[in-house]
């Protein structure tokens, strides 16, 4: 083995993530010593934080290294990824704080925590190593487990994060399992290396046996983290018992962390594989779309709803994997993108709706809303529509792209079953419309949201409609990320 | 081949003699006067035959959380030990980073009051 | 001049949506003025594009604007094609619609949805430039459909009226046929031409000529016929034209602007541009012929027959859509568009008289309840008659230089039928000349048939009312002597219209015969037209003045033809026995059939009894209980693992090998 050289220069490539390591200590610290007066304090630091790290994720956009001795990249996919991550978790963070105080779960422990999920997701973008990955899928789980848990008095909220932090623990080990499986037969950690080997033209039956075998785990383990059936088990409990703020930051930040495991692990590192684990692909994926548009149409909790919305858009998602081509994960990285868009503005609405101790999560509390705040209730529809896949909202392109990739790899017929869920699933979002517009509201609605997040959730929304109607530019960006 | 185990059989055997040994000494060469309390069997805090289904306190638990998480760090440092005079300020530097972060993990709990017992 | 033409097209959107988010805190008149303005200025700036392109000579402009979207090799741009033909379209549109708007702020004055009136004709507007300006059929067929909605929205704007409902709906049902075939027609032309881009069709049409369809039809000639049956349902050509008489339960404004002045001709303006790819089929052009003609007498016969003032315009609106399109299936297409802007002005003059009409007697619309009104508004009295000399086409006005033209250019043409059309559009300008000076007589002259009430407040309604028809009388008498000459003869269209002039000569006929506008007004008393118009005049004011009871007794005598003109050729009775009974049969059986028996009880029930069971298979799993889910993860992993290692595509272990 040789030995390992500090590189100083390495440090600049990881700016980012070192800014907000550093920048999560000292808030930590400064959240214990100011005075309750302060207490905005911590908000305002996590969002400069947020966006100063951005700010060096944007500039690193275009350069590109291996550091640390192989165990960190640098890349554009992965510096956009930062910056849309950023981007989010401020837009997340804004809606977070009117619900925070609606319930009084307003502490400085839900920014640091939010902060230290946000960090390991960067090292899950940036790793370069298998270790590196699972350092970052841990961090970034224990946080999550931890904020579901932060309404502790909740029994269901502690419920959930029980539920999820049992399920993430079986998990983690399924994926370590195949880590070590694929560490044992290339012999190496470094993503680079176990490309090199898995796409080599000698290897013999039993080696292509095991990396399979490998293979399977790590598949598993990502599916779990976005949550396609069958192992999308924690995500309605999850969904439905942790704090609205939680289940939107869960439900969109940790997307993108999710995809970029996908990208660094099965397209980086077992690209040589893909012919194998598209084969899981399609399994997953239809059985994802299939249910999550089946099952969503019982739910009268419009949390669970969107759980299992949120499954059936992740079978979409994986459908862009399957193809093989790089159109086709700029189509499902475009997905993501229009999906986190639709996410962050449906729970926003919902945050919106939410009052002193008043839970606005089921879907009567949505009656008459169109005559209560007109405004919310449009761009409500935006989302529902867009959701459904509606042109020209962004929802609309972004299956499309993905089912004509999927057509020209030849996969027909999962076209056709796609777009028949995807019909099937129109009705639900179609159900929430009608209780906006239709339905005559039981008691008053009142939408206390302050200013900052009413514009940004207007903005949010319109998003919707803006990208709808000029996409291009996004998917050719998507396209040029791999 | 086997003759490489021999070392550890010798181990054993010289543990497992010593154990009894010292038990058999004592036994035979100390004074032995026993009553009540000095019969019960010894264990942290608690009364030891109850029903297992008890309220006990909580904050056992999170000392002993945090007893092992900073174990756990701590026993980091013997690696880097180990390979320090290799590693040189790179490895010096990096360490009191890890010890820094340790410590503000201290300085939070302290804070928070998870230290106190009251 | 992108940003220019952009302006023009958005300025009345921009002034549309303000009005109609904000009406109602606005007020009305910052409501009128916003809508006012955004029209002024596309007015404005189209007299400037007019000057540019049309009086300079300016390159023509071809580009898309913005890319909507890229399917495959299909471009779907928002594009602007600006050429003569355009610039031209442009201001006609803009300055009718200015004066419609102007005309408005008097006509809705008591109205309660004034400021959303507003905001549709400004709508409307917008919407008819997009068509207009278009560079591709995707584009057209969005303006096509924009106007279409705008003008359903405006016929059903009084919607407590229950006649406004219906005949909105009818509007709405009879636009849809034309605009399947329109639709059909484009899908057609995209299968055959592979783009949606007019100057591509257009290069390409000479090689898909050749081509045939379902045996040996040619291409080309489904193309054209499909598209004219979107034309004929916009332009009301029989047998589509149902529609438009029932149309003038709309606010009279916007019988002007959209069912007579704009909307309508969006069908001949389609066509012109179109020129490319009718001049390929002498089938289509003569359909077009045929159905123009059969439109202009038929529908002029029954102008006769009407009593109220609005339809009596609305029949002669389509009488001379029907003549247009004559011209269009001689393949005159510049006269075509010629008589659309003439039209466009007297016709649009005429509607806003009658509407003037309308107002001073408080919403009375039968023409036996008026008379001598002359004396009482002499200035709706002049510009009416303006309006009226110009439809019949007297000698020197708008009207008889485009419909002159339209005569002579079917004379010249070789198409079979051509004769027939000829005696036709001939006989036609006897009858235009008959019912719109019955019509006239009727209302301005004569003895007063007005109640006590009306007759006392009769007058002259305010300034808003009178000055559009003042500033519409003006072109109504010149712009044909004006324009004739460079319209027709030297090239203001010839960058936009194509005419293969081998085959279809009339054009060039008209050009050998013509000298000047002057000479054309001099000749003029020595033609056949002209003594058509002279007896068809004679004859009105026989009937409606001279001798009032005649028509009675002619009524009497020929009571079967009477019937018949009065039944309006049975088409409604067809279409409500045939279409409308029957297609609600044809829903009553399908109803029975798919609904109750497919889809209620199979695919509705059938899904609910799905989800029934989907649920009770998912349920059990989805317990809450971790351990169950947990195990849930193990089952999963199982089986993935199996697939992959034993069932799947490339299967690791062969089994019982």
């Amino acid at each position: 083995m040789m030995d390992y050289q500090f590189n100083t220069a390495d440090l600049f490539f990881a700016l980012p993530e070192l800014f907000m390591i550093a920048a999560i200590a000292l808030i930590l610290l400064l959240d214990l010593f100011v005075s309750e007066r302060f207490q905005n304090l911590t908000y305002y630091l996590t969002q400069s934080t947020l966006a100063i790290t951005g700010y060096f994720a944007f500039n690193l956009i275009g350069e590109s290294a291996v550091i640390f001795d192989g165990t960190y990249v640098l890349d554009t996919i992965g510096s956009y990824f930062k910056v849309f991550m950023m981007v989010f978790s401020i837009v997340a963070l804004v809606y977070s704080r009117h619900y925070l105080r609606a319930h009084n779960l307003l502490k400085g422990e839900y920014f640091i925590l939010s902060l230290l999920s946000v960090l390991g997701m960067m090292v899950m973008v940036s790793a370069h190593s298998m270790l590196t990955i699972y350092l970052g899928l841990e961090i970034m789980s224990l946080s999550l487990y931890t904020l579901i848990a932060i309404a502790r008095d909740r029994a269901v909220a502690v419920e959930a994060a029980l539920k999820y932090f049992v399920l993430g623990a079986i998990a983690s080990g399924l994926l370590l399992y195949g880590m070590s499986m694929i560490y044992g037969i290339t012999g190496s950690l470094d993503i680079g290396q176990i490309a090199a080997f898995a796409t080599g033209a000698n290897l013999n039956s039993e080696q292509v046996l095991i990396l399979n075998f490998g293979l399977v785990f790590l598949v598993i383990g990502i599916a779990f983290k976005f949550g396609a059936v069958p192992f999308h088990m924690w995500v309605p409990d999850v969904y439905q018992g942790a704090p609205t703020s939680v289940t939107m930051f869960l439900s969109t930040v940790p997307k993108f962390a999710a995809t970029a495991m996908l990208v660094r692990l099965l397209i980086d590192g077992l690209g040589g594989l893909q012919a194998y684990w598209a084969d899981l692909f399609i399994i997953l994926a239809i059985l994802s779309i299939g249910l999550g548009s089946l099952v969503a149409l019982m739910q009268t909790n419009i949390k669970r709803l969107l759980a299992y919305s949120t499954i059936s858009h992740i079978g979409f998602i994986l459908l862009g994997f399957i193809t093989g081509v790089v159109e086709g994960y700029g189509a499902a990285t475009f997905y993501v993108l229009a999906y986190v868009l639709m996410s962050l503005t449906a729970f926003g609405i919902i945050i919106a709706l939410n009052k002193q101790g008043f839970e606005a999560d089921q879907i009567v509390d949505f009656r008459g809303l169109s005559k209560h705040s007109p405004w919310f209730a449009l761009l409500m529809l935006f989302v529902m529509l867009s959701m459904a896949g509606v042109p020209p909202f962004i929802g609309f392109y972004s299956k499309l792209f993905i089912l004509q990739q999927v057509v020209s790899a030849g996969y027909i017929y999962l076209a056709v079953a796609a777009v028949v869920f995807a019909v099937i699933s129109a009705y639900y979002y179609l159900q929430i419309i009608k209780t906006m517009y239709f339905d005559d509201a039981e008691k008053e609605i009142t939408v206390t949201a302050p200013l900052d997040m009413r514009i940004i959730l207007s903005i949010n929304g319109a998003l919707i409609l803006v990208l709808g109607l000029m996409p291009s530019y996004w998917m050719e960006l998507a396209i040029s990320l791999f | 081949m086997l003759e490489n185990y021999l070392p550890i059989i010798v181990f054993i055997f010289l543990g497992i003699a010593f154990g009894v040994g010292l038990t058999l000494v004592g036994y035979l060469l100390g004074p032995s006067k026993p009553d009540e309390e000095k019969n019960s069997q010894f264990e942290c805090g608690f009364p030891a035959f109850e029903d297992s289904r008890m309220h006990f306190n909580v904050r056992y638990y999170l000392v002993a959380i945090l007893f092992i998480l900073f174990d756990l760090e701590v026993a980091f440092f013997i690696p880097w030990a180990v390979v320090q005079s290799k590693l040189g300020w790179f490895g010096f530097i990096g360490m009191s980073v890890f010890l820094l972060l340790l410590v503000v993990g201290f300085i939070f709990e302290w804070k928070k009051g998870a230290l106190e017992w009251e | 001049m992108e940003n220019t033409y952009l302006t023009i097209v958005l300025a009345p959107l921009i002034g549309a949506i303000i009005v109609g988010l904000a009406g109602h805190r606005l007020g009305r008149t910052l409501s009128h003025s916003i809508a006012i303005l955004g029209v002024t200025v596309s007015t404005v700036l189209a007299l400037y594009v007019f000057n540019h392109h049309v009086l300079q000579g300016a390159e023509v402009f071809n580009e898309n604007i913005y890319t909507w979207m890229q399917v495959g090799g299909l471009n779907m741009s928002v594009g602007f094609l600006v050429d003569n033909l355009t610039s031209v379209m442009l201001l006609v549109v803009s300055f009718i619609s200015l004066m419609v708007h102007i005309y408005t702020i008097g006509y809705m004055q008591e109205d309660e949805g004034y400021t959303k009136f507003f905001s549709y004709i400004s709508l409307f507007t917008f919407a008819m430039f997009m068509l207009v300006i278009s560079n591709n059929f995707m584009q057209l067929f969005f303006g096509w459909e924009a106007v279409g909605l705008v003008s359903y929205l405006l016929i059903g704007f009084w919607h407590h009226k229950e006649s406004a409902v219906e005949a909105s709906l009818k509007a709405f049902l009879v636009n849809r046929v034309g605009d399947f075939g329109f639709l059909l027609g484009i899908a057609v032309l995209l299968m055959f031409f592979g783009t949606m881009d007019y100057v591509e069709v257009f290069t390409l049409a000479n090689q898909v000529n050749g081509q045939t369809i379902f045996g040996d039809i040619s291409v080309i000639t489904v193309i054209c016929l499909l598209l004219f049956i979107g034309a004929m349902g916009k332009s009301a050509q029989v047998p589509l034209h149902v529609w438009l008489p029932g149309s003038m339960e709309g606010p009279t404004p916007i019988s002007a602007l959209i069912h007579a002045a704009t909307m309508v001709t969006a069908g001949i303006f389609m066509v012109s541009r179109m020129s490319p790819i009718f001049e390929l089929s002498d089938v289509a052009l003569t359909v077009v012929m045929v159905v123009g003609a059969i439109t202009a007498i038929f529908m002029g016969l029954l102008g006769i027959v009407q009593n109220d003032i609005k339809r009596v315009v609305a029949y002669s609106t389509l009488s001379q859509l029907g003549y247009m399109t004559v011209a269009l299936g001689v393949s005159a297409y510049s006269v075509a568009i010629f008589h659309l802007m003439t039209h466009a002005f007297f016709k649009a003059l005429l509607f806003l008289a009658a509407g003037s009409v309308i107002v001073a007697l408080h919403h009375e619309q039968d023409i036996r309840k008026m008379g001598a009104l002359r004396k009482k508004m002499p200035i709706t009295y002049i510009t009416a008659l303006i309006g009226t000399l110009a439809l019949i086409g007297f000698p020197g006005f708008a009207g008889f230089y485009s419909k002159d033209m339209i005569i002579e250019a079917v004379h010249f043409s070789n198409l079979p039928f051509a004769d027939w059309v000829y005696y036709a559009v001939v006989f036609g300008v006897f009858i235009t000349a008959f019912y719109s000076l019955r019509m006239f007589f009727i209302v301005f002259h004569g003895e007063s048939r007005l109640d006590q009430h009306a007759e006392e407040h009769v007058h002259e309604p305010a300034l808003s009312i009178t000055v559009p028809l003042i500033v519409l009388a003006i072109p109504s008498v010149i712009i044909g002597y004006l324009t004739i000459e460079p319209m027709l003869f030297t090239g203001w269209l010839d960058n936009s219209i194509y005419i293969d002039a081998s085959v279809h000569g009339s054009v060039a006929a008209l050009k050998e015969h013509f000298h000047s506008a002057f000479g054309l007004l001099q000749h003029s008393i020595v033609t056949v037209p002209f003594w058509m118009m002279v007896g068809g005049s004679l004859a009105a004011w026989v009937f409606s003045l001279y001798r009032t009871d005649w028509a009675k007794k002619i009524q009497e005598r020929f009571h079967r033809t009477n019937y018949v003109l009065e039944s309006l050729y049975g088409f409604d009775r067809l279409n409500d026995i045939v279409f409308a009974n029957g297609s609600r049969k044809l829903g009553e059986f399908l109803w029975r059939i798919s609904d109750m028996t497919i889809i209620d009880q199979f695919v509705v029930n059938g899904s609910a009894r799905l989800m029934r069971f989907m649920g009770s298979v998912i349920r059990p799993v989805q317990t809450g209980y971790l351990y169950h889910y947990a195990f849930f993860m193990i089952i999963g992993l199982m089986l993935v693992l199996t697939w992959v290692l034993v069932v799947g595509e490339n299967p690791l272990i062969q089994l019982g090998s």
